[in-house]
This record gives C-alpha cells, structure tokens and sequence, in this order.
C-alpha cells in the first residue's frame, strides 16, 4: 500500500501498455503512490519511538524507572541465549507475518491466520506421525499438509467473498472460532494418543525422520531457514513478477485493475489461498523442533501477532523481519522483567502502542503525500482535481 | 482513503487482540524474591548455581493466566509463602503470557541461581525435559505433570484428586434433598476427568438412585475453561432450577459462577482445591458446602522443605488422603452431622476398603 506502484520499474514488459494504463490510473485514484520507502521506514522508527516514549511515562506514572527498565531490557535480552531466544520466537511470527502481508497486498485482511496455521499444525501433526519417509521427503511432505490445510481453510472467506459478498474479515474472525472446536473435537475423538500416566495428552509423537534439526540445541530450530526462504518468495513473487504487479495492482484499485482486464475474484481467491497456505507453515517450529506432536499445550496467538508484525514491517520483506525480531526480542524479555520488580505487562503495552502509533503516523503521512501528489497531478494534467 | 480506514480497522483489532491477553495479568507480577536476584545477564551465574543450598532460593514458575485464580494456583503460591516465612526461603515468582515463556521462564529462574524451581500445571512438561537436562544441578519439580524417561533432577507431584472428589460426592449425596445433584468441569481432560469420577462414584456410593448431571465448560486446549464465571453460572442456574440441590464445579476460576448461582438460587455449591469458604463473601459462605482440597500447598511446602534437608530424589510423589494432600474441608460446620460418615469412609478408601475409579 505504500510503494511507488506507478513508477514499477521492474514492471514486465509483456504487460506492456495495460500496465502503464493501470499504474496511471492507479495512481491517479488513489493519489498516495509517491510516498517512498524512506518516509516508510522513517514512519515506522517514528511509532516504535513514540511507543517506547509513551511507555516509559506510564512505567514513570507508575513509579518505576523507565530508564531502569529499558536498561533491564537490554542487558537481559543481549546475551547469546536470549537473542537466539529472539530469532527462534521471532521465525513463526515472520511467517504468519509474510501470510498476512500477501492478503494485504490484495488489500484483503486475512484475519484468519490464527486458524489457518493451527489447522495446518494440526493436520501435519496427525498425517505425518502416520507416514514413514527419508526425512527430506517426510519434512517436506508434512510442509505440504500444512500448506494444503492452511490453504483449504483460507479458501472458505474468499470462495465466500467472491461468490456471495461476505466480508472476509468478519468470515476468518468466525472461522478462527470454529478452528478450535474443529480441531477439538478431532483431536478429543480422533487422534488422542494416550501414554500411561502422562496428563499433557497430545497426537502421536512424530517419527524421528519428521524432526527438523536444531542450528542450535534447544535454542534456534532451522526452520528460520525455511521462514526465511518464504520471505524471499514473498519479495519474489509480489515484487518480481507479473502475478505479483497484477496482485498490487487488484489490490491498489479494484475496478482501475479490473478496467485494465484483471480479475479481482480470482486475485482474491489466489491471494487468499497463497496467504493460507504460509499460514500453516507458521507453526513448524512448534510441531517439528519443540513439540514433535500436536497438543492442547499448543501455542497461540502467531495469527493476530504475525497481524501486527506485518502492520509494522509495513508489509515489506526487510520490514516484516526487523518487526519480528522485535516483537520476539520484547516476549524474550518479559520473564527477566518480572524478575526484577517490572511488570511484564509492560511488553504488552509497548506493543498495543506501536500498532497503534504506526496507523496514526501513517496516516498524517500519507495524508500529506497524497496532498502534494494530487496537485502534482492536477499542475500535470492542468485538470480540476476531485478531492483524494 | 477506503483503504487507509479499513488499516487503522485492522490495527484495532490487532492491538485489542494483543490487550486482550493482557487482561488479568496484570498486578499478577508481585515478586517476592530478594533484590539482589540477578536477571540472567553475563554474570555467570550459570556456573554458580551448583553451590549447595545455604541460601534456599526457589523459583516458582506459573502458567499462562495461572495467578490469582482463587484456586489451584494460588494455593501453589501459598505453599511457598509458608516456605518464605517457615524455612526462609526466598522464592521468585514468574508467570508465563503465552505458551512459548515456559521453556524460558524456568531458564531464567534457573540462571536467576534457583537450587529449586517448582512448575505449576502439566503443560511445563516439554520445557521443563529440555531444562532439567540442560541443568543437571538445579532440581525441579512439577505440579501435575509426568513425563517418561524424565532425568533424575525433576519431582513430579500427583495428586489422588479422586479421593477428595469422593468423599465430597459422598458429602454431596448425603446433603441432598431432591437426589439430583452436579459436576461442572474445566477442560475435558484426564485430569478433571479423575475429578468426576470420584465425585459421582463418592454419591452413588451413599445413594445408588442419585442423579449426578455433568457437564464440561470447554474441550482440552480451550484455556477460556478456567475463566468462565458466567458460563459455570448459566448451567448452574439451569441445574437448580431443574431440582438439582449441589453442585461441585472443578473449573479454576469459573468455579466462581456456580457459587454466584448457588447463592441466588438458595443452594448448595462445592469448591475445588482451596477451602474456597475462606475467599468467599459472607452471604456466598452460606452455600458453600464443602470444598474438595487438592493441597499443593503441602505439596509445594513439603517439597521445599525436602529439598532444603537434602531429601528430595526426584520421581513421583503421590499426594492422596493418606498424607493428607486431598481432602475435604469443613469450613461453615454444614457437615457436622455427616462428618463421622466420611471419615469412615475416608478410612475405608486409605485402608483400601474403597477403591475409587479414575475415569469415568
């Protein structure tokens, strides 16, 4: 939403003339194409400073040092474990991130990664503990289930959106919830795996051909490689190819895409499905490093704080990483901050407070800028300018 | 600017997600430990927590929303306050906000130079394998939980909750006037199960006609179980005013609700783990029964103690009626005409007489 669509360098040249048509028109509609990559990241510094700022005088109000405490952060979270702390806590959260930026880029709000991923979880844990492969095939066969399950489930709110209209937001909120009871109750039913005496009940523990080594033991899974891989697909396929220029354009203006000849229902469903099935990777680390089976233990929540990760990485490849290493480097410091007298709650509120500030300078930003295009535009086209 | 609204949407949702799981967190974070416990930075107190225990330093790591339930957990807190004052012991608290701090928060309270550190609930169990064998000179033990092949480093601490469930079955059955009576649980999960089993096998044992409705508040994994206040009230209410007279709710914090739904509807409601007539008001003191204890307070207590003498080997430790880590309470003297009943009948089950099911 925020990179300069109508100049496209890398536009192929087979769109040739309907791209230029469509970048014009683009940019003439939604007059906010110019703000460029600095003013971005700028605008993303600018929140997670204020952030630190406001939080530090919620932390002074409450009579602790917020100096103190950020100083905490540091000398607890710089050390070695804790970094890799921060890259492993950091790895599901870029994927479920990179899953959310591509329904963003269609400007569709996939908030449904919360469920894609456990369904993909779920499904990769109950498949593959049943299969006998190499490990290259077996890890490579449980990605494919998770994806495929992730993607199935994605494709419920766009099948829904295109043929009958539904919101996909208010579709994939609901859907989350009937995530869990699906899996509950498959789970519950189904898939139980009882080992005597044990009271943390989960499916059946993988084969040890399914398990993803560790770069580190017990630290940092090597499944960020993998997480890093999606990334560079991500910045691959929406920025370097024709699918990805028509993604962006679809998602900048519907009907100036759909002018130019590209179908916004199967961008919709496509992006939709492409954004499920990198949802259901994102709990690999999880089911094939820590866990090796699915569990009630399970971890929550990498959907609606890959949303967040995505918001302030603004969408971007580089952005999503550093804004997910962030987010990871706050949960790892959480517990050493209750050891010293600071409320961990704290992390929660540096977060809600970046999210927060993120839109509002965004918003006078772009404001701005798409105030000097317009007029840029109209001293252009010497036309009367219809308010952006 | 359609876009640009739907973002800041989006944001809202994102950021009342995230203020969501803040929510009853907070205040939770009362650490009790010494100043001077360092926060795991390059100190290399790593190396330095194989000194023997002089200093009886123990860190006590609660699960996600654990704190302050009123019940189970705050009964683990209370045996280490017991500790704090009876064998001076320092103890750290650290609660986990989500699922992914618990491998993390028993490293830090290790690297924090805790000899022990005590996990409450089973969910510790895989980080709890990776710690324990990473630190095979700190002991740890876990409320609930069990794995196989665990190292010799880690306690585990059971409880024969069956046993207390029975006796307030027994109690329940004893008490009622309509023969109908209620289990409201948490999660559907082994654990509660056991908790159901003795319940109804404790009323049938008294009255073989009794009606005892169940019911589940949320499948396992569903942590919203344990704080559900309202929905525990919607069944209890629906329950009484179907004939049912007790109802014994094991559900963490949503026990609160049949409570509420016992004083409005003139009945009888059971606690769970703590004596929960001593953190009740006093018009909901006269409806409660009795509550069915599951000590780990005692648990807790006893295993710093054992750890502060040198005694503690690692293993399972069973705490049952014969140790008096379940029971039942008599708080409010409602069963001061039954009480010799069931302590016949605690006898019997300690002398093995009574075998009390597990499962439903």
């Amino acid at each position: 939403m925020s990179e300069p669509i109508a100049t496209e360098p890398n536009a192929p040249s087979a769109e040739g003339t309907s791209a230029n048509a469509v970048s014009k028109l683009v940019s003439l509609f939604t007059g906010r194409s110019q703000q460029s990559a600095l003013v971005t990241l700028a605008s993303s510094l600018a929140a997670v400073a204020i952030a630190l700022v406001l939080a530090g005088i919620l932390l002074w109000a409450t009579g602790k040092s917020p100096f103190d405490a950020y100083s905490k952060m540091l000398d607890a979270g710089l050390t070695n474990d804790k970094l890799l702390e921060t890259t492993q806590r950091a790895t599901p959260l870029i994927v479920a991130a990179v899953a959310v930026a591509i329904g963003f880029k269609m400007n569709l709000f996939n908030i449904g990664v919360e469920g894609q991923y456990l369904m993909g979880v779920f499904w990769a844990a109950v498949v593959g503990a049943y299969i006998h492969l190499p490990s290259v095939l077996h890890i490579g066969l449980i990605f494919l289930v998770a994806m495929a399950a992730g993607a199935l489930w994605a494709a419920v709110p766009a099948i829904l959106k295109v043929k009958k209209g539904v919101n996909e937001v208010i579709a994939t909120i609901m859907l989350n919830t009937i995530t869990l009871s699906i899996i509950d109750w498959a789970f519950q039913e189904q898939f139980r795996y009882e080992i005597p005496g044990q009271l943390d009940v989960k499916t059946k523990v993988l084969p040890t051909t399914a398990w993803l080594p560790d770069l580190v033991k017990n630290r940092l899974s090597s499944f960020i490689i993998v997480a890093l891989v999606v990334v560079l697909a991500f910045w691959l396929i929406v920025y370097k190819s024709k699918f990805g220029f028509r993604l962006r354009a679809s998602g900048a203006n519907a009907v100036a895409a759909r002018t130019a000849g590209i179908s916004s229902n199967s961008m919709i469903v496509t992006s939709m499905v492409m954004s499920g099935a990198i949802a259901g990777l994102a709990g690999m680390t999880y089911l094939l490093s820590t866990s090796h089976a699915y569990g009630p233990t399970r971890p929550e929540g990498y959907g609606f704080n890959g949303i967040a990760v995505a918001l302030l990485g603004r969408n971007h490849p580089a952005g999503i990483i550093v804004a997910g290493l962030l987010w990871g480097f706050l949960d790892s410091v959480a517990g050493p901050l209750q050891i010293a007298d600071i409320p961990q709650s704290i992390v929660l509120v540096i977060k809600a407070i970046i999210l927060l500030t993120v839109v509002i300078v965004n918003e006078v930003v772009g404001r701005r800028v798409a105030k000097r295009t317009a007029d840029r535009t109209a001293a252009q086209l010497t036309l009367p300018v219809v308010a952006a | 600017m359609r876009k640009s609204k739907r973002f800041a949407a989006i944001a809202m949702v994102a950021a009342f997600g995230l203020m969501a799981a803040a929510c009853g967190d907070d205040d939770k974070t009362d650490t009790t430990s010494a100043p001077e416990a360092s926060t795991g930075d390059t100190t290399g107190d790593t190396t330095g927590d194989t000194t023997a225990p002089v200093d009886l330093n123990v860190g006590l790591a609660f699960d996600t929303g654990g704190r302050g339930d009123g019940t189970f957990n705050d009964s683990a807190a209370r045996g280490a306050d017991q500790a704090q004052t009876e064998l001076g012991a320092t103890v750290t608290e650290l609660e986990a906000t989500n699922a992914e701090d618990r491998q993390p928060n028993l490293e830090t309270l290790t690297d924090a130079g805790n000899g022990l550190v005590v996990s409450v609930g089973f969910a510790f169990g895989d980080g709890l394998a990776v710690v324990a064998a990473a630190n095979p000179d700190t002991m740890y033990a876990n409320v609930d939980g069990f794995y196989a092949d665990a190292t010799e480093n880690v306690t585990f601490l059971s409880f024969a909750a069956e046993q207390g469930s029975f006796l307030v079955g027994a109690a329940a059955a004893l008490k009622s006037e309509s023969g109908h009576i209620g289990f409201i649980g948490g999660q559907e999960i082994d654990l509660i199960k056991a908790f159901e089993a003795g319940y109804t096998a404790g009323a049938k044992y008294i009255n073989p006609d009794i009606v005892v409705e169940v019911k589940y508040l949320g499948a396992a994994g569903d942590n919203a179980a344990w704080g559900s206040p309202d929905k525990a009230k919607e069944i209890a209410l629906a329950w009484y005013a179907d004939g049912a007279d007790v109802i014994y709710t094991a559900a963490g914090g949503s026990g609160q609700g049949t409570i509420e739904a016992a004083v409005e509807a003139d009945a009888w409601a059971i606690g769970v783990d703590s004596d929960q007539y001593g953190t009740a008001t006093p018009d909901q003191q006269g409806h409660i029964l009795t509550s069915a204890l599951k000590r780990v307070d005692v648990a807790v207590f006893e295993t710093i103690k054992a750890f502060q003498a040198g005694t503690l080997t690692g293993g399972v430790q069973v705490f049952d009626l014969s140790t008096d880590g379940v029971g039942y309470s008599t708080s409010g003297g409602y069963l001061d005409d039954v009480v010799d009943q069931l302590e016949e009948i605690k006898a019997a089950i300690i002398a093995g007489d009574i075998v009390v099911p597990t499962m439903p």
